[in-house]
């Protein structure tokens, strides 16, 4: 391991199973995500992983099997109901609201209200506490360069990525789901998002990466868990194999090694 | 706020203007005078109001074609209920009425997945039908003069106020808009009603609440023109959804949803008008007036969504 993660179960989920049609695309899936723990989610196309993503996104409810975050069992029933939980996905492409400011973007659903009891009442925004509370939450995750009240399409792939992921943190996720977030970026703008997520990291939250891009699973993540044909072949810390290893177990070659030993 | 209107909302106020300018070329001077354009302000009110209220259906992607139909139906009530209950009573039901008829066409919709075009279609039938039906295709005079005097013919300080309550009500629908949550909310479900879902928003609960203001808007709108014509009538109204509309799109509103400047829709509905006046200027017939105007709708809908494209 490269840091000493907090040995605290953040999420578990335990043979997870769901057909679409009759196909079974998820058929056993399990795997833990210890606290301030970055892993990797991975798997080649149609192993599972975006059913996996929306199961703990909310957005389709598995047929069997748990999920448990923290220690409490949750059913997942509603995108809200996964917020709730604790557990924020970060989409690909589709994570902020086009033509909202940064700032908008990062609070909403959670605004912060005025102080007066009557404006209160009518749902009054408190524009100058958000944006305090945009330009300090921005500085502490590293971001202060990024102009709060710039419409989210003026700014560059990191920065929009960037945004989504503090919205995340500011609603209080405690395990951050990211679905190939450095696939459209630059060098530079990759770097420092691998700076984010080492920094949220370090917080205590729990980080599942979805990517391809082997390399980096490798300089950032822990640990490594492998789908494939819609199940959990591999649990592995990524210390202990080669990229090559991973390869295999993607491709399932390196299937019948992993259960002999 | 006026600087915050786009580059798309500039152009249709050049294109009507300049529209305006030609059409104005044919008819001379007579335009000018004070007394006509203040005649323009005062006339195009109600339907200012109508459009503030649509801005609401239209911002979340959501259209309502039974604004008309809500006019009729809310300014028939309070002429029917001001002789007998008095002011306070015909007013705050014929607002309530609208607010119900907008939340009925909401929860329809929602409740049913139904698309709101053909939701608010059959609302218009079913309203016109019943306001023919209950005045008899005759017209409802209103003779409280209370009435008349605060939502029509008054004026504080030598200002109309008719003027004044569009003004106030401008200024509500903005601090909506701008200023609160629910403003927010709106946007971002208008924008994307998919993405909204998936950070928590309840999606239906703000198309609901959104169609509900329609209807309370317009309600208000029939009121000002009950008192204004100092009758009730089921043509009121009849032909300003399609000025409404366009002026929600000159506005800056596409018609998938999405940010609105109430401001710039009631200029929208300001040029309009001077538009249509100009065109009585100049000899044109109320046929030819009304189909100049399906003209500017279509040709706005075009160039929104042109650029929406690009």
């Amino acid at each position: 391991m490269k840091r000493t993660a907090l040995d605290q179960v953040a999420l578990e989920v335990r043979g997870l199973y769901k057909s679409f049609e009759g196909i079974n695309v998820l058929s056993g899936v399990n795997f833990t995500v210890n606290r301030g723990e970055v892993v990797a989610l991975l798997g080649d196309n149609g192993a599972g992983k975006s059913t996996l993503v929306q199961c703990l996104a909310g957005l389709t409810q598995p047929d069997k099997g748990k999920i448990q975050v923290g220690q409490i069992e949750r059913a997942l029933c509603s995108p809200s109901a996964s917020y709730q939980a604790g557990i924020a996905v970060v989409h690909q492409d589709l994570a902020l609201v086009q033509g909202l400011s940064v700032v908008e973007n990062l609070f909403l659903n959670r605004e912060i209200l005025h102080q007066h009891r009557m404006l209160r009442l009518l749902g009054w925004l408190d524009k100058k506490a958000m944006a305090r509370q945009a330009k300090k939450l921005l500085q502490r995750l590293g971001m202060p360069l990024i102009n709060i009240n710039a419409p989210v399409n003026t700014l560059s792939g990191g920065q929009k990525q960037a945004v989504a992921i503090i919205r995340a943190v500011y609603a209080g996720a405690e395990i951050i789901v990211m679905d190939e977030p450095t696939a459209a970026l630059g060098a530079e703008q990759c770097a420092r998002l691998v700076t984010l997520i080492r920094l949220l990291s370090s917080q205590g939250i729990a980080i599942i990466l979805i990517s391809h891009n082997l390399q980096q699973v490798d300089t950032l993540c822990d640990r490594a868990v492998i789908l494939f044909q819609g199940q959990s072949v591999a649990d592995v810390a990524i210390d202990e194999v080669s990229q090559a290893q991973l390869l295999g177990y993607m491709n399932g070659i390196e299937l019948d090694i992993a259960q002999a030993s | 706020m006026l600087s915050k209107l786009n580059r798309q909302t500039f152009i249709y106020y050049a294109c009507t203007s300049a529209m305006l300018i030609f059409i104005l070329s044919l008819s001379g001077s007579a335009f000018f005078s004070a007394a006509n354009l203040l005649n323009i302000l005062l006339q195009t009110a109600p339907v200012a109001v109508m459009a503030i209220g649509l801005s609401f259906a239209l911002s979340v992607g959501y259209i309502d074609l039974s604004i008309g139909a809500i006019v009729v139906i809310c300014g028939m009530a309070a002429a029917f209920l001001l002789p007998l209950y008095g002011l306070p009573v015909a007013v705050v039901f014929a607002l309530s009425l609208g607010v119900c008829i907008g939340a009925i066409n909401g929860y329809l919709c929602e409740r049913f997945a139904l698309p709101p075009l053909i939701v608010t279609l059959g609302m218009l039938g079913v309203l016109t039908g019943f306001a023919r039906k209950i005045s008899d295709l005759q017209s409802i005079p209103i003779i409280h003069t209370h009435f008349i005097t605060l939502f029509g013919h008054g004026s504080v300080l030598g200002v109309p106020i008719f003027l004044l309550w569009l003004a106030g009500l401008v200024m509500i629908a903005a601090l909506i808009m701008t200023q609160t949550r629910f403003g927010r909310h709106l946007f971002a479900v208008g924008v994307s009603s998919s993405l909204a879902h998936q950070m928590g928003l309840n999606v239906s609960r703000v198309r609901m609440i959104a169609m509900s203001l329609c209807g309370g808007f317009c309600a208000f709108a029939g009121l000002l023109y009950a008192a204004r014509m100092q009758s009730a009538k089921y043509t009121i109204g009849e032909s300003d959804l399609m000025v409404a509309i366009a002026a929600v799109i000159i506005g800056g509103c596409s018609l998938l949803g999405g940010k609105v400047n109430i401001f710039a829709v009631v200029l929208g509905v300001w040029l309009l008008g001077c538009i249509n006046n100009a065109l009585i200027f100049s000899g044109f017939s109320s046929n030819e007036q009304m189909m100049v105007k399906g003209g500017i709708l279509i040709v706005a809908v075009t160039i929104t969504t042109r650029a929406q494209k690009s």
